[in-house]
């Protein structure tokens, strides 16, 4: 079975360590990832403004296309793209006089409406997998893991988007539980890394990291679990930063949703592009034994 | 650190635009908030403002235009919506720091310019922060 799958621009790049892990692992469970023939960028934010329906071009297009390729429904991963395609796919569904503009507007030969479902690999997972038959295609428990699964902004907020419950989302730690983990809930969550503003004012991103990275260090967690890509540029750079300046805490390792799944699947870590993390997962999980055979060691062997 | 300002309401001509725009931008109805400071309560860049959450929408409804405009607040905002999540009223403010926005970047003043990150900074940066940062904080 294939489902239609977006990436966005960020997953091709600096965040493959987010993507390739995953395509792999839905692979191995029996679920193809299926490209959304010529896509394009999202625009990474939804506009807020009453006015601007340029901008809702861009991820209205994207959800033309995979109608047109006759699916009904459409997976992400980039927690900014699944906000901005599905916010644009309700305005599509809800809002008449815009819908009709943007259908002059776009030439793309078919009407769009809001007809696709866009949805995040979490709900896939949750909804349609399934804990439970996850649990069961675990190789590699994660046991030992203290991993704090954290949401950010975009995948719970605003409430007519969220995958979960707004206040108290549990998808992440769930998962958690079916890989054999054990999730540390803590706090800040589900607070803003600082997003955008590492490009106007890098230099405020670390007082953005400190509670983040303090409440989960105090709660118990050994490691952070992301699924944005911003967050883990962020609060890897943020606590860089506060490392820098002697905060007293040492380096949280900052790792993929992703790269868990993958690693619990038995796929090892060359699925995982450690490399690209922002916070270095690689000596904690060594020393949980979740590294069974690095590649190097392959290597060597061969 | 917030400002403190003390307020006159007068019936001014280009206050009343101001609110207007701002209406219509946002699509908010700005009399809906009742002060209750829950969206600064529970904003994580309230820290870096110089003018709370709560006190934009404040100054939005009188019309103070001068006093937003000469606040670092709305360029602080990162559009996390944890105001509109907890706000009693169902008010949207991160709408409104949008509007006030657009009332600038319009007028072709941008917040950030590219060419002034640093090359290796434009190399590291994720696509997604440079894409939502020029859409937000240019024209």
């Amino acid at each position: 079975m294939s489902l239609a799958y977006y990436p966005g621009c960020t997953l091709k790049t600096r965040a493959r360590n987010l993507e390739e892990p995953a395509v792999a692992s839905m692979e191995a469970l029996g679920l193809k990832l299926d490209e959304v023939p010529r896509w394009n960028c999202c625009g990474a934010v939804y506009s807020l403004a009453d006015d601007d329906l340029i901008h809702q071009v861009a991820p209205v297009r994207n959800l033309i296309r995979v109608k047109k390729q006759g699916k009904s429904e459409l997976v992400t991963l980039c927690a900014f793209c699944l906000n901005t395609l599905k916010r644009a796919n309700l305005l599509m569904k809800q809002d008449v006089a815009k819908r009709d503009t943007l259908n002059d507007f776009i030439d793309e030969g078919i009407d769009y409406g809001g007809e696709v479902k866009v949805l995040h690999l979490l709900e896939v997972l949750r909804d349609r997998i399934g804990w439970e038959a996850l649990s069961r295609k675990v190789k590699l428990p994660l046991h030992g893991l203290r991993a704090a699964p954290y949401y950010g902004c975009t995948l719970l907020r605003p409430r007519e988007i969220a995958i979960d419950n707004v206040e108290n989302p549990t998808v992440l730690g769930d998962f958690l539980r079916a890989l054999g983990a054990g999730p540390v809930d803590f706090p800040e969550s589900t607070r803003c890394c600082g997003s955008y503003q590492v490009v106007s004012s890098p230099g405020d991103i670390a007082e953005y990291a400190r509670p983040i990275l303090n409440s989960a260090l105090s709660h118990g967690a050994e490691a952070l679990v992301l699924t944005c890509p911003l967050c883990d540029y962020n609060l890897g750079r943020g606590q860089k930063e506060l490392i820098k300046k002697g905060s007293g805490f040492k380096e949280m390792p900052l790792i993929y949703f992703t790269q868990l799944l993958a690693l619990a699947l038995g796929l090892g870590p060359q699925a995982c592009h450690f490399e690209l993390n922002h916070g270095g997962p690689e000596s904690l999980l060594k020393e949980k034994n979740l590294l069974p055979q690095t590649r190097s060691v392959q290597l060597i062997e061969g | 650190m917030t400002k403190k300002a003390s307020v006159t309401i007068s019936p001014k001509k280009s206050r009343r635009e101001f609110i207007k725009k701002v209406k219509e931008l946002s699509g908010q109805n700005l009399q809906l908030c009742y002060q209750c400071g829950m969206c600064t309560g529970n904003c994580p860049a309230a820290a870096n403002m110089d003018v709370s959450p709560r006190r934009i929408i404040e100054l939005a409804r009188l019309g103070l235009e001068e006093e937003i405009a000469g606040s670092r607040t709305v360029w602080v905002c990162a559009s996390c919506l944890a105001c509109a999540v907890n706000c009693p009223r169902g008010f949207d403010l991160a709408r409104v720091m949008e509007a006030i926005r657009l009332l600038t970047l319009r007028k072709n003043v941008d917040r950030v310019r590219p060419e002034d990150i640093p090359p290796q900074e434009r190399g590291d940066l994720p696509q997604i922060a440079m894409v939502s940062g020029l859409r937000k904080l240019t024209g």
